[in-house]
C-alpha cells in the first residue's frame, strides 16, 4: 500500500501554551485502558480541558473559534515522558495532521513521523507570531509546507525546521517504515549469527 | 579508532542505511507488557505477519496489575481485557510470558535484569520508556512506540537514528544519606528536563564505579526524563557477578566468551564524545521535587524557588504553573511539607536493595497519624527475597501497607491511586500533572529513604535527620 506523500499540511491553527507538555498530559493514563487506539481523540488534553464534574476548564481546545483547526502550536520539549504513541495517535484522531512547537521530545517526535504526523520546530519569536495572528484571526488559513519547510500564513513566511530523515520520509511516503524493514529481514538472519545472544 | 560502547553496540546492531538516511537497527531483546503491545499485536494480525523471533521476546504484566487482589478476574475489566489480549498474543506467538502463575512476574524493567535476559552489548527495546534502565548492563536501550512494537515484532528491527554520546562523570564519594536517586534528580536538575534530547548518557567516574547493578539501574532508569533516550554504564565486575548464574545468562564456556565479548563493548578509554559533563558527588545532596516536571528539584535545605527572583521569562512562568498546581508556597522551606501519602515501589526504586535500605532505618519506626504508606516490590522475585529477611514485617509493622508485585502508584493504571489533590512522597520518576491517577494530585519524588522519613515524620524530612544516618 502506497503511503501518502506528505508534503504540505494546511489548515487552520491553534496555539496550546507551555513547555514540557508531556504524554501524561496529552493522554492522561486511566485512558490508555484499552486494547485499540480508537476513541482516544476526546481524551485529548482531558485533564487540562475538563474539570471533575466533566465541565469545561478554560483551554484553547475548548474555544468554539478554534473548532476545527488541524494545526497544533505549542512550546519547547513538547511530548516528554512516556513513550505512549496514546498521546500522538490522541492528536491525529482528535483531527491535528501537525504539530509545530519549539521543541519536541525524541520518542515523541519518533512516533508521530510513524504515523505521518509532521512536526516542525520554530523559533519562539516566530510561534508568537502565528499564536497572534491565530488570535485575531482564527480563521487565518496556515500552510505548513514540510518540503521547503517553511510555514505561510497571511502573507508571511517563517521557518518551520523538519529533522532530515523525517522530512525525506515525509516527502517521499515513507514514513511507515515497515515495508523497508521487512526488505532487511535476510540480512538481519545473517547478522544474527554474528551475536551468540541471539542464538534460538 | 576508539569507539564509545554505544558506537561499538549500535555498529553491531546496524542492518543498513534506510533510503531517509536511518538506520535499520537490529533489536536483539524485544520486552513486552500489556498496556503498549495490544494494538501492536493487531497491526501484526492484519498485516498477516508472524513475531520474527519469538525466543528474543519477553512479556509480563505490570501496569495494570492490581497490588491488591491475586486473583483473576481483576476488578476492573479493563484491566482484565488487557490481561487476556496480552495472554492470548502470547500464546498465538510463541513467546515467553512472566505472567503471576510463573512466579517471575513483575514490572517489566525489574523482570528483564533478574532474569538475565539484559545483557551487555545488546540492544533492548520496550514500549516503555523507562526501557533505558537496561543501559545498567552497558546495553543500548530504549523506549518506543506502538507501530515500532510492530516493526521489532515483525522484523526484529527499527528504523532510528543515530543519537550523540554525552559522558556524565560523578568524581569524587557520595555523603551519607545520599543514594543514587539523589544523582539522577541532580543530574537532571542540573542539565535539563530536555537536556538531553537527542543524545544517549554514558555514565562513569567514581561513583558509578562502586555502584551496584541496582544503584547503576536507577539512575539509568531515569535517563528520559532528563531527554535521553538512552542511559548506559560501561559494563564491569559488578555488571558480570550480577549476572552470573541467572536463569537466562549463558552458563559454561559460553559463560566465558559472552564476558570476553562483554568486555570489549566497554567504551574505549580515548574514545570522542560529543560532550561531556562533571560533577561531583560532594555537591549532591538529598533531593527532592517540588514541581511538576523531575527537573524542578531542590535539596532538602534549600527553600521552594521564588518566581519573582529569577530574571528568565521561561524559568518564571514554569515556577509559577509548578506553584499553582502543587499548591506550593515560594520561598517556604520544603522540609515540614505535610504529606497525605507515601510510596515506595516502581521500576526505579523498587528492587531488593531499596527495601533493604529502608528496613535498616525505619525498623521499630512507626509511619505518622493520617498518612497512608505503601510499599510496593517491583517483582514477584523481589518479593519473594524481601519476604524471606522478614522486610515485609518490618514495613508492616511500621504501618505501610506490604503489596504484591506491580507498577502500582507510579501511573494511575490500577487501583492505587492519588485522590483528590493529596501529596505523596514517591520513590517513582515522574511528578506531572495528575501522573498519579487523580487530575489534582501531587507528587514529591525523592529516594526511597526519604520517602520513608517523609512517613514517619508526617511531612518532608531530611532522613539524616529522622534517621541518624550518618
Amino acid at each position: 500500500m502506497a503511503l501518502e506523500k506528505i508534503t504540505s499540511r494546511t489548515g487552520r491553527g491553534v496555539y496550546v501554551p507551555g513547555n514540557d507538555i508531556d504524554t501524561d498530559r496529552i493522554i492522561p493514563a486511566r485512558f490508555m485502558k484499552c486494547v485499540t487506539f480508537d476513541g482516544l481523540g476526546e481524551f485529548l488534553f482531558y485533564d487540562v480541558r475538563k474539570n471533575a464534574d466533566g465541565t469545561n476548564k478554560p483551554h484553547p481546545l475548548n474555544e468554539s473559534r478554534f473548532k476545527g483547526a488541524t494545526l497544533l502550536f505549542s512550546g519547547a520539549n513538547f511530548g516528554c515522558g512516556s513513550s505512549r504513541e496514546h498521546a500522538p495517535q490522541a492528536i491525529q484522531k482528535y483531527g491535528f495532521q501537525a504539530v509545530i512547537a519549539e521543541g519536541f521530545a525524541e520518542i515523541f517526535f519518533g512516533n508521530c513521523t510513524t504515523l505521518g504526523i509532521p512536526c516542525a520546530t520554530a523559533s519562539r519569536a516566530d510561534i508568537a507570531t502565528i499564536a497572534s495572528a491565530i488570535e485575531a484571526n482564527p480563521q487565518t488559513e496556515i500552510v505548513f509546507d514540510v518540503a521547503k519547510q517553511e510555514i505561510r500564513f497571511g502573507g508571511q513566511t517563517v521557518k518551520a525546521a523538519v529533522r532530515e530523515t523525517a522530512r525525506d520520509a515525509l516527502v517521499n511516503g515513507r514514513w511507515d517504515a515497515i515495508g523497508e524493514l521487512l526488505e532487511g529481514v535476510p540480512q538481519v538472519k545473517a547478522m544474527a549469527a554474528k551475536l551468540p545472544y541471539l542464538a534460538a | 579508532m576508539p569507539k564509545s560502547l554505544f558506537e561499538k553496540v549500535w555498529d553491531a546492531h546496524t542492518v543498513r542505511k534506510l533510503a531517509n538516511g536511518q538506520t535499520q537497527l537490529l533489536i536483539g531483546t524485544h520486552l513486552i507488557h500489556e498496556v503498549t503491545s495490544p494494538q501492536a499485536f493487531g497491526m501484526l494480525r492484519d498485516l498477516k505477519l508472524k513475531v520474527a523471533m519469538p525466543h528474543r521476546t519477553f512479556a509480563t504484566v505490570d501496569h495494570i496489575i492490581p497490588t491488591d487482589q491475586l486473583v483473576e478476574p481483576y476488578g476492573d475489566p479493563l484491566a482484565q481485557a488487557m490481561m487476556d489480549e496480552l495472554r492470548k498474543s502470547c500464546r498465538e506467538f510463541g513467546i515467553t510470558f512472566f505472567d503471576r502463575a510463573s512466579g517471575k512476574q513483575g514490572i517489566v524493567h525489574i523482570v528483564g535484569p533478574e532474569q538475565g535476559i539484559t545483557q551487555p552489548g545488546t540492544t533492548i527495546a520496550c514500549g516503555d520508556s523507562h526501557t533505558s534502565t537496561h543501559g545498567a548492563f552497558g546495553a543500548i536501550a530504549f523506549g518506543i512506540g506502538t507501530t515500532q512494537i510492530r516493526d521489532v515484532l515483525a522484523t526484529q528491527t527499527i528504523a532510528l537514528g543515530k543519537l550523540k554520546v554525552r559522558r556524565i562523570n560523578v568524581t569524587g564519594k557520595l555523603r551519607p544519606g545520599v543514594y543514587a536517586k539523589d544523582v539522577i534528580l541532580h543530574i537532571i536538575r542540573t542539565l535539563g528536563v530536555n537536556g538531553g534530547t537527542g543524545f544517549a548518557y554514558e555514565y562513569g567516574g567514581e561513583v558509578f564505579d562502586h555502584f551496584s547493578m541496582e544503584e547503576r539501574m536507577t539512575v539509568c532508569n531515569m535517563s528520559i526524563e532528563g531527554g535521553a533516550r538512552a542511559g548506559y554504564v560501561n559494563p564491569d565486575e559488578t555488571t558480570f557477578s550480577y549476572l552470573k548464574g541467572r536463569p537466562y545468562s549463558p552458563k559454561g564456556a559460553a559463560w566465558d566468551s559472552a564476558v570476553a565479548q562483554w568486555k570489549s563493548f566497554a567504551s574505549d578509554a580515548d574514545c570522542y564524545y560529543d560532550d561531556v559533563v562533571t560533577i561531583a558527588a560532594a555537591d549532591i545532596a538529598p533531593t527532592v521535587t517540588w514541581g511538576i516536571n523531575p527537573g524542578q528539584g531542590i535539596s532538602i535545605a534549600e527553600a521552594i524557588p521564588d518566581p519573582t527572583k529569577t530574571t528568565s521569562v521561561d524559568e518564571k512562568a514554569s515556577i509559577e504553573e509548578a506553584l499553582a498546581y502543587m499548591k506550593l508556597k515560594p520561598g517556604a522551606p520544603i522540609k515540614g511539607t505535610k504529606i497525605d501519602v507515601a510510596f515506595i515501589g516502581s521500576c526505579t526504586n523498587g528492587r531488593l536493595s531499596d527495601f533493604q535500605e529502608v528496613a535498616r532505618f525505619v525498623r521499630g519506626r512507626k509511619v505518622a497519624a493520617g498518612v497512608k504508606a505503601i510499599a510496593v516490590p517491583g517483582s514477584q522475585i523481589v518479593a519473594l527475597q524481601c519476604e524471606k529477611l522478614g522486610l515485609d514485617k518490618i514495613f508492616s509493622e511500621a504501618g505501610f501497607e506490604w503489596r504484591a508485585a506491580g507498577c502500582s502508584m507510579c501511573l494511575a493504571m490500577n487501583p492505587d491511586k492519588l485522590i483528590g489533590d493529596q501529596l505523596c512522597a514517591s520513590s517513582s520518576n515522574r511528578n506531572f500533572k495528575g501522573r498519579q491517577g487523580s487530575p489534582t494530585g501531587r507528587t514529591l519524588l525523592m529516594s526511597p529513604l526519604m520517602v520513608a522519613a517523609a512517613a514517619v515524620a508526617g511531612s518532608v524530612a531530611d532522613a539524616r535527620e529522622v534517621f541518624a544516618v550518618n
